[in-house]
């Protein structure tokens, strides 16, 4: 089926964040969308979908012009999509969750389950998924997940499928699989619009690639095209895509972790048995897919989860089971992964939210009052030297944008006097002037003799920043290797295999 | 992206007006308003004069008209008599009278409201007012008729106990918040049942603090002199210190809420929890000591209750506080200032229920009025609706110039 | 909203499952054995298993007070080591031995104090239907509500609503099944305030419950005294429903008189729980409702309008309320009076979460509930030792103790409470 959007202009208040775009599929293509974090993507996509209503311009699906009030209306007309965050209901079965919007029944509405799980096995066999139609999706790995989300589009026999940043959650092999099945689809003659913001992947697979910037169609490129000319075209100007870092001045230990076993919420050692250390003036990253135990590790190493076996020291003082308080107060910078959920206080200023994790004592407190004098005098400096684009330092946390957000938290932490910095996800949905901005300030902690930790699903992030990677798999650290080691060998890792 | 940007071409004044119309002030005026247009609803209703002329509307509609206008002005007159100044009175006493009588009432509504405001900013539901009331009274009511203590200790050992038995009754309800997650509108609930059921025992029991040489039902002795609220305008007019207890809370929870870094914390709590405990919060701690400052503030409102009299108190001394209480710290929008003007409304309220029953309106009016004014608070978007009002302005015009009068220095 | 992703595939650890249920269970137990067995009164009960009436009757079961006591004590200590042993295992202890322990804890409590009096085993059980129902009527409408993400504070109003009107309209039209429509439809309206205002105006949804509650009180008390207490004749006195018996089913002996001589009020109650249960866990309209409650996004991008059935299950969940207000008077004692549902919907939220949002579970505690209250009418005419005082408290304890101790341990809808904001 060929998908063409004409015009298509959708606000929120006076900001525009799809503006007059047009974008032709074709059948049995597979159309690359690419753009950086905040270029609109994700609203052109849901305004497809039928979530979002486009404000001008049209839908038109082989030559016939559609209106959808909905995704119902986008399902039936053949729109299939498999979401960045899925969009699966953990409790249910996979075939309750396929067959959720279409279901099957007998008599009195009952629900029709063999039904259900026959057209979920049909489809697992043709693309050789071997899901089982009665597990509970939560008790699914992701990329079997990610599967289910696409059997579920395929099962309403979509002619034209949407991947929102499938890859996020993928290790490398996996994502060489997905891009194998979207060949396979695209000859059976779907058309595929993939979203992404990663160059490799985009020269990989795609026939062809509209490159979206702030709201508008900058243009098409080919896949032949270089990384860096795609980059530019993305971010609008002259991309450096390498990280210039000096050779390390390794100290003594800053951060030595020793056999660390922690439990987590469904009963299973979310992290097994990590050791590792980071010396003073250098960088570790800790590399691996989404939900191998990263995010748990890092909040271990921060206090807000207790280990059940192994040690934590930072020099010669022992963290193992100190409380979160404690370690910020022993100068542990945290950059939490999800800002909005732990790093900020969206109803507080960014003022307020410069002192959150330092109400007890000078220089934000006088006494048991706040100091407010202070607290005005520093937030104006740290929004100074921080870059934060900000109509005042009063406005609410929760108004700014993802990376004047996340430079608030980067500002936070590191105007304090840090003993060990450890950055979950720092750069995730930032753009990209703020990404260089938070990785130059990443490096200039380092060179200042501290131990940094970084947790990054992003490989490039990864190997830019790193002295040392650590790879992370089911819980467990694969193998330590130099920074300068090869993609495929991560890659490898990252799958579990040992180095 | 910035804001600054987004001032639009409109006049100073017109971006004014509209920042004001959109504010929560405005719009707590207004459901105030839409609630009593709703009392005057229930007031035609219950006229008979209205009930008998509308059976014969179509023919004289104008004396439906003339009754329905009788009863909603005699309604509203006998409030304004009873609780703010009283023209048909016989002397100038009894004629200012009904104004002590609102700051009278007033006082432990106040006091609660802060109590159940302080517990909204953190998160918490505290529908338990009742019972912590009662619980703080227990004990202030042992210091005042079975513990024999000088003059001015007397009445501040009274004070304490209600003020911590209250405190420490909240604190029950944070605890087993923190320790067990079960959610606080349930477990104050049933503790104010609870707290009802131990004091009326108390109360029935000889040995224990029944009153000497009582009948079968349960009542306590009066409070002894010593410990008394003193009156504060002589014995003709009824005011005790229980509202400068209510005015002390209303500077203390101002001070808190706004000034300190403990309330700074425990709004941190209210708003997001997660990032909190990132911070290093102990969020299960805070949830304690949240109830139990909220638990103090219905203390002083006990200390009110169980000190202020000078009879013997009954177990349904707490009278419909409880959600009073809600009600205030709702309309008065959780602040020190809102609570403190709601508190003196539904004062007022009370303070008139005597002379509505004189015209022959049942006072449960009030509690008509003041539900639905707490349930236009609620839902922002239905007062605008019917008000037509404009939504929440992107100007800060009036909060620009008030921070600039409130601070020190400029703000960038 | 992250990706919520945990690859289970990690290594399972051996971690325990809390020992919180069996080691309530065994304090509970010994308490028994102790207070009612061993330390028990010695006297004689007469379990009533029949009345006079009755088609088969059943003689009286005299057995001694503390003999009862140790028996159930000891039955009692039985099922906390069962539940020890189910936690060693990593088992959780199914909800059913949880219900029945707290069941047979109170028959001891009963025979404890019935010693030396009759106990009338059949009348009480018949008082806890009776008295169940309009608790497992509004935990229904609370489930319906629940179920799809909306936290529904409100059913204290719901019942109150319900009891009021179908007490003066049916007093007024003397036809109780008028009143009992006019209950329903009124319970409803109330709803649809509650799911308007958390669906389309996005406002806390405990705060309007709590501000329903606070309304409906205020306005059936002012109509109370302003018209009720002195007209009372003419809008107060509706009268009951006929108690209407099943021919085969009440014959049975002990239960059938409890459960199968009672009023329709109650013979609904029997149709509408199953019913729920059914229609929520095996049709589609179910199963678009949970999804809605456990992620409404998603259900959104499957096209289920997450607005329309938030709306019409907490409405229709109202309706199911109404009919357990509508059980307080007409289906209970007659005449509406002040504050009739005394907190018994906040009851029904605490069944609810024991129930574990699921109507069967749910109709069980709410019986358990239905004795604790039984116990406060009955245990005042028998003199115990215990002040009237501590016994009218009960049902709340018991409430208190259940939502405490159980309530760690249960999930509720995923998104239960949280406006959905489309984009």
């Amino acid at each position: 089926m060929k998908l063409e959007l004409r015009g298509i202009t959708k606000r929120f208040g006076s900001l525009v964040a799809n503006d007059r775009i047009n974008l032709v599929v074709n059948s049995g293509e597979i159309h690359a969308l690419l753009g950086e974090n905040g270029a609109g993507k994700s609203t052109l996509m849901n305004v497809l979908y039928g979530l979002y209503t486009a404000d001008e311009g049209d839908i038109v699906l082989d030559g016939v012009v559609h209106k959808f009030k909905g995704p119902g209306d986008a399902m039936a007309a053949g729109i299939g999509m498999v979401h960045q965050h899925f969009m699966l209901i953990p409790v249910f079965t996979v075939a309750e969750n396929v067959v959720l919007g279409h279901e099957p029944t007998g008599i009195l509405d009952t629900l029709d389950i063999d039904s259900a799980r026959k057209l979920v096995r049909e489809i697992s066999d043709r693309f050789g998924f071997e899901i089982d139609p009665d597990a509970l999706v939560e008790d699914l790995p992701v990329g079997a997940q990610q599967r289910v989300e696409i059997i579920k589009a395929l099962a309403r026999d979509a002619k034209v499928l949407v991947l929102d940043e499938p890859t996020a959650v993928l290790t490398p092999q996996e994502t060489d699989e997905l891009m194998g099945i979207m060949k396979v689809l695209a000859k059976a003659g779907t058309s595929i619009v993939f979203i992404t913001h990663k160059l490799r992947e985009v020269q990989a697979v795609a026939d062809c690639i509209t490159v979206i910037r702030l709201g508008a169609v900058v243009g098409e490129a080919k896949p032949t095209d270089s990384a860096e000319t795609l980059a530019t075209m993305m971010v609008g100007r002259a991309v450096d895509l390498s990280v210039t870092k000096k050779a390390p001045k390794h100290g003594e230990t800053g951060l030595s972790v020793s056999g660390l076993t922690v439990i987590g919420d469904r009963n299973n050692k979310v992290v097994d048995d990590v050791s590792f250390e980071v010396r003073a003036g250098e960088v570790l990253a800790i590399a691996g897919v989404q939900g191998n135990g990263q995010t748990e590790l890092a909040e271990a190493l921060v206090g807000l989860r207790t280990p059940s076996a192994g040690s934590i020291h930072l020099g010669k003082m022992d963290i193992t089971h100190s409380s979160v308080r404690e370690v910020i107060d022993a100068g542990v910078g945290y950059i939490p992964e999800d800002r909005s959920k732990d790093g900020l206080v969206g109803d507080f200023t960014i003022a307020e939210n410069f002192m959150i994790n330092r109400s007890y004592g000078p220089p934000f407190a006088k006494g048991l009052n706040i100091d407010f004098a202070n607290r005005e005098r520093i937030a104006a400096e740290l929004i100074g030297d921080y870059d934060v684009r900000t109509p005042s330092q009063v406005t609410l946390a929760k108004n700014l944008s993802g990376g004047n957000q996340q430079k608030v938290v980067v500002a936070r932490e590191l105007s304090r006097e840090l003993n060990l910095l450890i950055a979950s996800q720092p750069t995730r949905g930032v753009d990209v002037g703020s990404i260089e901005f938070i990785h130059e300030r990443i490096i200039a902690t380092r060179d200042a003799g501290k131990p940094v930790v970084i947790v990054s699903t992003e490989l490039d992030e990864v190997t830019s920043l790193a002295d040392r990677i650590a790879v992370m798999y089911r819980g467990r650290i694969v193998g330590i290797v130099d920074a300068k080691t090869s993609r495929e060998t991560l890659g490898r890792m990252m799958a579990g295999a040992t180095v | 992206m910035s804001g600054a940007a987004d001032t639009p071409v409109v006049g100073r004044g017109a971006a004014v007006m509209r920042e004001i119309m959109s504010g929560g002030s405005t719009r707590a005026i207004l459901s105030v308003v839409a609630g009593f247009i709703i009392g005057a609803i229930f007031m035609v209703f219950s006229s008979e004069e209205f009930l008998t002329a509308a059976q014969y509307l179509t023919s004289r509609p104008t004396d439906a008209l003339s009754a329905a206008w009788t009863a909603i002005a005699e309604g509203y007159s006998a409030l304004f008599r009873g609780s703010i100044y009283n023209y048909k009175a016989d002397d100038i006493v009894a004629a200012f009278r009904p104004m002590t009588e609102t700051l009278r009432f007033a006082g432990p509504l106040i006091a609660s409201g802060l109590g159940i405001a302080l517990a909204f900013r953190v998160g918490l539901f505290n529908i338990g007012a009742s019972g912590q009331l009662l619980f703080g009274a227990l004990w202030a009511t042992w210091i005042s008729t079975r513990v024999s203590l000088p003059w001015g200790v007397h009445l501040v050992v009274a004070m304490l106990v209600a003020i911590l038995g209250a405190a420490a009754y909240g604190a029950i309800v944070g605890f087993l918040k923190a320790r067990t997650g079960a959610h606080e509108v349930i477990v104050t609930i049933m503790l104010n049942y609870i707290a009802a059921g131990i004091l009326t025992f108390f109360f029935r029991t000889p040995e224990l603090l029944r009153e000497v040489d009582g009948g079968g039902t349960p009542k306590s002795d009066a409070p002894a002199a010593t410990a008394q609220l003193p009156l504060l305008l002589g014995p003709e007019f009824t005011l005790h210190a229980g509202f400068i207890l209510a005015i002390v809370g209303v500077f203390v929870y101002w001070w808190l809420m706004e000034r300190s870094t403990l309330g700074f914390r425990f709004r941190m709590v209210g708003h997001n929890a997660d990032a909190a405990r990132t911070a290093g919060i102990n969020v299960e701690r805070t949830f304690v000591l949240a109830m139990a400052a909220s638990g103090a503030f219905v203390g002083l409102a006990a200390a009110n209750q169980a000190l202020g009299v000078q009879a013997g108190l009954t177990p349904d001394m707490d009278g419909t506080i409880g959600f009073d209480a809600i009600t205030v710290a709702l309309l008065g929008s959780s602040t020190a200032p809102g609570v403190l003007l709601a508190g003196l409304l539904f004062g007022a309220f009370k303070a008139g229920a005597p002379q509505m029953q004189v015209i022959g309106l049942s006072p449960e009016i009030t509690g008509v009025v003041q539900g639905f004014i707490v349930l236009f608070i609620a839902a922002p978007p239905l007062v605008r609706a019917i008000f037509r009002l404009p939504p929440p302005q992107k100007t800060t015009v009036i909060a620009d110039w008030w921070q600039k009068l409130t601070t020190k220095g400029d703000a960038k | 909203m992250s990706t919520v992703v945990t690859p289970g595939l990690f290594s399972q650890v051996d971690v325990s499952v809390s020992k919180k249920t069996p080691y309530l269970m065994a304090a509970f137990a010994v308490f028994v054995l102790v207070a009612f067995g061993f330390a028990g009164k010695t006297e004689i009960v007469a379990f009533q298993w029949s009345k006079e009436d009755d088609l088969i009757h059943l003689p009286d079961f005299l057995v001694a007070s503390n003999i009862v006591g140790l028996v159930l004590g000891v039955t009692l200590v039985a099922i906390a080591v069962v539940s020890f042993v189910l936690a060693q295992r990593k088992q959780v202890t199914p909800m059913w031995l949880t219900l029945t322990f707290g069941l047979l804890a109170v028959v001891a409590l009963l025979a404890w104090l019935a010693s030396g009096n009759t106990l009338p085993f059949a009348f009480i059980l018949g008082n806890a239907v009776v008295l169940a129902v309009p608790l497992a009527l509004g935990a229904m409408g609370g489930i319906m509500s629940e179920r799809v993400g909306v936290v529904n504070i409100a059913i204290e109003g719901q019942l109150l609503t319900g009891a009021f009107l179908a007490a003066v309209v049916g007093s007024l039209t003397d036809n109780l099944y008028l009143g009992l429509i006019v209950a329903m439809i009124g319970a409803a309206l109330l709803s649809m305030v509650l799911a308007v205002f958390a669906i389309q105006y996005l406002v806390d949804q405990i705060i309007v419950g709590v501000v329903l509650n606070v309304l409906v009180l205020g306005i059936t008390n002012f109509l109370y005294a302003q018209w009720l207490s002195s007209d009372g004749q003419n809008s107060n006195f509706p009268g009951t429903f006929p108690i209407i018996p099943i021919p085969g089913l009440s014959a049975i002996p002990i239960i059938g008189p409890a459960l199968f001589e009672a009023r329709i009020t109650t013979y609904l109650a029997y149709l509408i729980i199953p019913a729920l249960w059914f229609i929520l866990f095996k049709t589609r309209l179910g199963l678009r409702a949970r999804a809605v409650g456990e992620h409404p996004l998603a259900a959104d991008t499957v096209g289920i309008n997450v607005a329309r059935t938030r709306f019409w299950w907490v409405t229709i969940g109202g309706l199911v309320a109404g009919l357990g207000g509508a059980a307080l008077t007409i289906g209970a004692v007659g005449a509406f009076g002040r504050n009739m549902s005394g907190g018994q919907g906040f009851i029904a939220l605490a069944v609810v979460i024991l129930g574990r949002w699921h109507p069967l579970s749910a109709a069980a505690a709410a019986l358990l509930f239905g004795f604790s209250i039984v116990l406060r009418i009955w245990a005042n005419q028998v003199s115990p030792g215990i002040p009237t005082d501590f016994i009218t408290i009960v049902p709340y304890v018991v409430t208190l103790i259940a939502v405490v101790g159980f309530v760690g341990r249960v999930r509720a809808p995923a998104a239960d409470g949280q406006p959905y904001i489309k984009g």
